[in-house]
């Protein structure tokens, strides 16, 4: 079967350690809607077995015969949830990646709202799940549909 | 760990949540546990169709947890065989337990009109379902995700006008393309005026040590996508089981009167995947994707108007509706799949019933008055839907005892040397040798997955295996299937859940067993099902096996009803029954 090595995330110009990575969906048409990537995200982020705490998404529209819907933070340029945060538990760095600190976070849903991609959420605990494009889930899927890129 | 057991009285409209440590301590889960919620909730000898018959939902420790532990088993008494009713089912109803928070589900009671069940964690509602009484079983699906809660975590499962109406095959539909499909556990769910459960939830589960959480997971995740160990379950799927079959002279055609069918190419695997399949999906959480779904294009007038359906076939219903009804065309058999579909059919019985019929109406035992006209007619697709139909209609008194089962039926009717039904239950689609019959005779739910006497069958194909050792493998696979199913795991994955990778899964979430304990308790499953079975009224030296099965050449050619004689005797001796 086609897919990554487990626990070897697919990296595309891997030579440059100090680039900014992200995650791509780089084909939702192979997606089986199998979940795999949003168990790997909850299991290796936070030690746990769960959905709500995956900072990947895999939506469904009218039952699995539908196309499934795969929603990841697209780490933008001037990401809408850093503004919108009013504690500072999300900051961007200056190589562009944006940082959460759990312990700042109020659970206000302020970056829920902000981002339209539906991209973050908040879990049972009422703090925001957000993606750090750390490539966990890429190496869980079964049929390439993710791949984590470099961000020039 | 859950370790709880949800109830549900549809009488009274209560529900409530036990804790039961020591029940899931001693019997794991899943199966395990089931039995014995069966048999303390079912009182002995009770109508498989009244108020006090329970229905048993059930997962397993490492449910959600790992690759391929997908699957829920229910629990019943069948209204079909009058014993255990046993299926499984997957799709995403697992998951939604486990983050629901339930381990087993108890369902008891009769509402007073029609009702479903809404499970979101904790919260149980019990509400009105008169509306949507007599929709098919798709559109309900349709119908409950819009006033429902839970998108993308949930699980929606239902019954079609059969299970309604009380054929005594009807399945429960499990979100899309699943089912529980056999023994009749959607005339229970009609029984109880139960249209369908939604269930969701939100918790998780959080794990002792990590760390060696996800060393066993990734070798586990590697072995299921990067082996060959499930290799034919994700590419043609189970219906490269078609040409095999019919190459080794193993594929029932109409009514077992043949094993090979001429048109078999047609329909077979590779001619779904090249000209129908047009996707393939998976159950939540496991990265195989085996439902293979075909798309059916109908022209509905000349200019290029077309009626599209998606159809997911398997192998089983291929043979079924297919080669054991002398269907021709691939199209003819999505037709008949998507019909049982709709009417919320077991795809299995209800081709054998079919079958059945075509042969007594043949044989002039059925006449043209009684099937109201309808022409019982191998390949005779549009008849074979219109007798569908009238199953779940029951216009008359034929089509009422056609809805109880080949073995109702031939017992009104004759033709029982040709009804093909072992412990009541219509057959699978092997005829390979003696191991098939004596395993789905002895088989816990007389399924072929019992202990996949099939599969011993084509193992003596290629080298000799005695009656003695056949029947050793076969209450080897009974016990130690009893084991996989009390985790709940696809069957398809067993070759990777090997006793070594079980033992180091479920060592790393805490619960400790040995290569004997899990073998003594597979053995005790299995013969805790027995006591089930024989409380009410199953009688293994009594059983009938029909005479077709030493008629037609099987794989291992004609089979001889004193080998099998022997094997059942050897059986016995070797559970200590004799």
């Amino acid at each position: 079967m086609a897919g990554a090595v487990a626990g070897k995330p697919n990296v595309e110009v891997a030579k440059k350690p100090r680039k900014r990575r992200r995650l791509k969906v780089a084909h939702p048409e192979r997606c089986i809607g199998c979940l795999s990537c949003m168990f790997a995200c909850s299991r290796i982020n936070t030690g746990r077995a769960s959905l709500e705490r995956s900072a990947i998404r895999i939506k469904t529209q009218g039952g699995i015969e539908g196309d499934p819907i795969i929603v990841v933070c697209h780490a933008c340029e001037d990401p809408a949830c850093v503004r919108a945060c009013p504690k500072g538990a999300l900051s961007r760095k200056e190589d562009g990646s944006v940082v959460f600190e759990k312990d700042l976070c109020d659970g206000c849903g302020k970056c829920v709202d902000a981002c339209l991609i539906g991209a973050i959420s908040l879990d049972s605990e009422g703090k925001a799940v957000k993606c750090k494009h750390c490539g966990a889930c890429v190496a869980f899927c079964p049929h390439d549909v993710l791949k984590l890129i470099e961000v020039d | 760990m859950l370790r709880r057991v949800l109830y549900i009285d549809l009488t009274s409209g209560e529900s409530w949540v036990e804790e039961k440590h020591d029940l899931f301590e001693e019997w794991l889960g899943g199966t395990g546990v089931a039995t014995q919620l069966l048999l303390k909730e079912a009182p002995p000898g009770v109508d498989p169709m009244s108020p006090d018959a329970p229905i048993i939902f059930s997962i397993g420790p490492l449910s959600t947890m790992f690759p391929a532990m997908t699957k829920t088993v229910a629990q019943f008494k069948s209204p079909l065989t009058g014993e255990l009713g046993e299926c499984y089912a997957g799709g995403r109803l697992a998951m939604a337990m486990r983050f629901a928070g339930h381990e087993s589900i108890v369902i008891k009671g009769r509402a007073e009109r029609p009702c479903y069940i809404s499970i979101e964690n904790d919260r149980v509602k019990i509400r009105d379902a008169t509306s949507i009484w007599g929709i098919g079983a798709a559109r309900v699906g349709v119908i409950l995700r819009d006033v429902e809660k839970g998108v993308g975590r949930r699980s929606i499962i239902r019954i079609g006008p059969a299970g309604e109406r009380l054929v005594r095959y009807a399945s429960v539909i499990v979100d899309t393309y699943r089912h529980f499909g056999r023994l009749g556990l959607g005339a229970v769910f009609g029984s109880k005026n139960l249209k369908a459960i939604v269930i969701s939830g939100t918790e998780d589960v959080a794990i002792p040590d990590s760390k060696r959480y996800r060393e066993v997971y990734n070798r586990i995740y590697r072995m299921v996508v990067q082996t060959d160990a499930m290799e034919k379950y994700h590419d043609l799927g189970t219906p490269i089981n078609v040409n095999v079959l019919n190459q080794l002279k193993g594929l029932p055609t109409r009514n077992f009167q043949s094993t090979s069918f001429a048109e078999a190419e047609n329909i077979s695997g590779e001619r779904l995947a090249e000209e129908f399949l047009f996707r393939r999906v998976s159950c939540a959480h496991c990265p195989i994707g085996c439902i293979h779904i075909a798309m059916l294009k109908t022209a509905f007038t000349p200019h290029h108007e077309f009626e599209v359906r998606r159809v997911s076939y398997d192998y089983e219903p291929i043979y079924s509706l297919g080669s054991n009804l002398g269907v021709t065309t691939a199209e003819g058999v999505l037709e008949l799949i998507d019909t049982c579909e709709r009417l919320g059919l077991d795809a299995m019985s209800t081709g054998v019933v079919l079958s059945w019929a075509t042969e007594a109406y043949e044989k002039d035992l059925i006449t043209p008055q009684e099937t109201l006209g309808v022409p019982f007619q191998w390949n005779n697709v549009k008849g074979y839907i219109k007798a569908m139909e009238n199953i779940v209609a029951a216009p008359n008194e034929f089509y009422a005892a056609l809805a109880r089962g080949v073995e109702f039926a031939a017992s009104r009717y004759g033709g029982m040397d040709f009804a093909m039904a072992l412990g009541g239950n219509e057959v699978s689609g092997y005829h390979t040798g003696p191991a098939s019959i004596v395993g789905q005779l002895v088989g816990v739910r007389h399924s072929h997955l019992d202990n996949a006497g099939y599969s011993i069958d084509q193992t003596a194909a290629k080298k000799q295996l005695d009656p003695s050792s056949m029947v050793d493998q076969i209450i080897r696979e009974d016990d130690s299937r009893s084991v996989f199913n009390s985790l709940v795991g696809c069957l398809f994955a067993r070759g990777v859940y090997t006793d070594e990778n079980i033992i180091d899964a479920l060592g790393s979430i805490g619960i400790t067993k040995s290569r004997e304990e899990l073998s003594e308790l597979g053995r005790r499953i299995f013969l805790e099902k027995y006591r089930f079975k024989t409380r009410e009224g199953f009688d293994l030296s009594k059983a009938r096996i029909p005479r077709r099965f030493f008629e037609t050449v099987s794989t291992l050619g004609r089979i001889d009803p004193e080998t099998v004689e022997r094997m059942i005797a050897l059986y016995k001796e070797r559970r200590g029954w004799a």
